[in-house]
């Protein structure tokens, strides 16, 4: 989940395949396996805040950024996580395509120590595009804890390029690898490994290499393209062709020497699929052979501690109970802890009213605008800070605890059957936890899923979790009418199991609306899919505190501020110019009022909802506002007050119910549409994405208020 | 050791076999490759997930989910412990 300036903004669905150089400025691709600290080595080297999580997939676009070493400045791009580079995804012809033609000076290939093999098969790729590469075997630190020993000197032997051992967290190693990348610049590393194919192939090859070696001059890897030639990459050729400016095959003598390795290729029986079985082949047991010489295992199972756990959270009993117990946990942290902070905080907003209503006295300012400042403008942005901060400030970080400690693809593993039988991929489950923090992330977060009908699924289902903008709204709601009557510890376990309810009926709408999609406007069959279980890994929470609070909530606040502030004095001239016998906003309210309270609400509910399109954040002081053009909200301390002014303007268990159903199913903030319309490429798909889930929380409203009146 | 063929999805969890050869086709049969799914790698069925499937395997140090419709793709061959 994201959440930062830029992992909201448009910026994040950007992904250049080339990019801007100054003169004298040196490029290096940062390539990698999913999910092997290629984020924390990027952030660790430019300063940057690319966010980091421990599940695959994570980095879905190109993100760029310098790095200043001795005068000089290096332009790292941080390339999505591949297991390899034969473009079978979007992801992996991002990074190839890079790789290939965005001309960079050297590569980082970012390896995990404690999974070295599977990570080789990528090095290996690489080397064949460029030979000017640097190995980064990263996560030295958690090897060692394993018991797993890397020989780097040998690995860099058998791989002909120079390799280093980093703890990218730490920083360990990072200014070696660095070292290496300016030497690899400077000077080809002299033997860079090959892979071998079998004989069959390398006499294809011999014969097409040399045609293709004097068609492209040197501009691209020779022996990589024929053997892509001979596969038949048509996109990949197509790339060639603009790339060089001239058709490949119409150049020389490349399509006859072509035709002859075909024909060779036929003769020993090898077809299109055997041949790409071939090479994969051949690159993977390079990669088995050298690991087992450069990588020895010391003691045991090394993955011991994580099959444990495994057994804890995936179990067939204690998995789908232990994801419930944690999200209440969550939850009840997340309550308590704001409870207190609330207090702290309006405590102190009170202060600073004091002083504010001192200084207005001072310069005899006049009521009108000590009211639409101080007791408009100010107090609403008070109770904003006081009430809707401390809950995103506490349930960030232990979300993102969860998060890096790699407990979300498990989450994805203990639900992806439910999502099967919806049509969907078990990865939306993923996408859904990204959607906790923000909408549009998890928007975004959606292109981890590969085919399109079940991406589609993900992302207009999203919204069915609320996104931290709604949080401290349903907190508020349901600690003010719900679990008021018992205080203290009690209170809060059972404000913590609502909303743990109330996030399931989202979990429980996203599977149906999953399945109501799949079996009518994207019906499909699941496509097959694998999802990787990264190890665990223990998250540093210092780093977490501060990334949390600074990156994420800060964020969230200052837009909630940004947008609330302008919306309090919209409101407060809405309340103030007449026209008629009644101000603009009752007018507005008055006609939104009779269609609203057929679901449990009122003009002024529906109102802020509208208003609150840009943020969620705003809809409860909205509401307030509203509310309160007819009497002013008399202090900050506890909800009780706001709790009054509530019912003094006509609510009852149901508005809050109603209200509650409605803030979790509505139309998606304008951001979240936007990344969506960006996302899907159609704006019919970004509508689809506001009607169904407000067309849900409109009939469940309805439905609530309807059998209420029976009662 | 038995050398009997059968597919990865039957295979008892903390079981190991050996990759006998891929039945999948296209980006799946690509995708299994690319996490090192050849002939002659070993595979351990780690465990179930809550619902039954899919199940966990560990392929080459990584532990790898998979549905019972892809893994009765894979064939397998012994159950060597």
């Amino acid at each position: 989940m994201g959440l930062t300036g830029e992992s909201t903004g448009l910026r994040m669905v950007q992904s250049p395949k080339s990019i801007q150089r100054q003169p004298g400025e040196k490029v290096v691709a940062l390539a990698g396996n999913p999910n092997v600290g290629k984020s924390t080595v990027f952030n660790f080297l430019t300063g940057l805040n690319q966010h980091t999580g421990n599940w695959p997939g994570k980095t879905v676009s190109n993100a760029q950024g310098k790095c200043e070493r001795d005068g000089r400045t290096f332009v790292l791009v941080d390339l999505p996580g591949t297991y390899s580079l034969m473009a079978h995804s979007a992801e992996e012809e991002v990074a190839r395509d890079f790789l290939c033609f965005g001309e960079p000076d050297a590569a980082i290939v970012v390896c995990d120590a404690t999974c070295l093999e599977r990570n080789l098969n990528l090095v290996l790729q690489t080397q064949e595009i460029t030979s000017r590469v640097v190995v980064c075997v990263n996560l030295i630190d958690e090897a060692e804890k394993k018991h797993i020993r890397v020989d780097v000197q040998r690995l860099s032997k058998l791989l002909g390029a120079p390799v280093v051992a980093t703890g990218a967290r730490s920083g360990k190693g990072l200014e070696e690898l660095m070292r290496q990348v300016e030497r690899v610049m400077e000077q080809e590393p002299p033997a860079a490994s090959t892979v071998q194919y079998p004989r069959e192939i390398e006499q294809a090859l011999a014969l097409l290499t040399p045609a293709v070696e004097r068609a492209v001059h040197g501009r691209l890897p020779a022996r990589w393209l024929s053997l892509k030639l001979l596969e038949g990459d048509e996109s990949l050729l197509r790339s060639v062709d603009t790339y060089l400016g001239a058709s490949l095959l119409q150049t020389g003598a490349v399509a006859g020497a072509k035709k002859e390795a075909e024909r060779t290729l036929r003769a020993a029986g090898i077809g299109a699929e055997r041949f790409v079985d071939l090479v994969t082949a051949a690159c993977v047991r390079k990669a088995e052979g050298i690991s087992r010489e450069a990588v020895r295992f010391e003691r045991g199972d090394p993955m011991r501690r994580d099959r444990m756990l495994d057994k804890i959270f995936t179990g067939r009993v204690t998995g789908l109970l232990t994801m419930l117990l944690l999200l209440a946990l969550v939850f009840w942290l997340t309550i308590t802890g704001a409870n207190f902070l609330s207090d702290w905080l309006s405590q102190g907003a009170g202060i600073v009213e004091g002083w504010l209503t001192d200084f207005f006295r001072w310069a005899h300012a006049p009521d009108w605008l000590y009211g639409a400042l101080v007791q408009g403008v100010y107090r609403v942005m008070a109770w904003v800070v006081s009430v809707m901060l401390p809950p995103m400030a506490i349930f960030f970080p232990l979300f993102t605890f969860l998060e890096d400690l790699g407990y979300l693809p498990r989450v994805a593993f203990n639900l992806d059957r439910f999502f099967k039988k919806s049509g969907a991929c078990g990865k939306q489950a993923l996408t859904m936890c990204m959607g906790f923090g923000c909408n549009a992330a998890g928007v975004v977060g959606c292109r981890i899923i590969d085919s399109r009908r079940e991406r589609l699924i993900a992302m207009l289902t999203n919204n069915f979790v609320p996104c931290n903008g709604r949080f401290p709204t349903l907190i508020a709601i349901l600690s003010m009418f719900f679990i008021t009557a018992s205080a203290g510890v009690l209170g809060s376990v059972a404000s913590a199991l609502a909303l743990t309810g109330v996030i399931l009926l989202g979990v429980v709408m996203t599977l149906l609306v999953s399945r109501l999609l799949s079996r009518t406007i994207l019906s499909g069959v699941p496509s097959s899919f694998t999802l990787e279980l990264p190890p665990y890994r223990r998250p540093q929470v210092g780093k977490l505190l501060v990334r949390s609070v600074l990156d994420r909530t800060l964020f969230v606040l200052g837009r909630a501020v940004a947008v609330a502030a302008p919306a309090g004095l919209v409101i407060w001239l809405l309340s103030n110019i007449t026209v008629g016998d009644m101000s603009l906003f009752a007018h507005c309210t008055a006609f939104l009022d009779p269609f609203a309270r057929l679901f449990g609400m009122d003009g002024v509910i529906l109102m802020a909802f509208i208003l609150g399109f840009p943020a969620n954040e705003i809809v409860l002081p909205i509401i307030m506002m509203g509310y309160m053009a007819s009497g002013t909200l008399t202090s900050y301390e506890s909800l009780d007050a706001l709790r009054v002014l509530l019912v003094d303007n006509g609510w009852t268990w149901v508005t809050a119910a109603c209200v509650m159903l409605f803030s979790l199913m509505h139309w998606p903030c304008s951001t979240t549409c936007l990344t969506i319309r960006k996302e899907s490429g159609s704006v019919k798909w970004m509508l689809l994405s506001m009607v169904i889930p407000t067309a849900v929380g409109l009939s469940l409203c309805f439905l609530l208020r309807s059998v209420s009146l029976l009662l | 050791m038995d050398d009997k063929v059968t597919t990865l999805n039957l295979l008892k969890e903390g079981n190991t076999a050996r990759v006998d050869g891929l039945l999948s086709v296209g980006s799946m049969r690509r995708r299994l490759q690319d996490i090192g799914l050849i002939e002659g790698t070993t595979v351990q069925c780690l465990q179930r997930s809550p619902a039954g499937d899919p199940v966990a395997y560990l392929i080459r140090g990584a532990v790898i989910a998979l549905r019972a419709e892809d893994a009765s793709q894979i064939l397998v061959r012994g159950e060597c412990s």
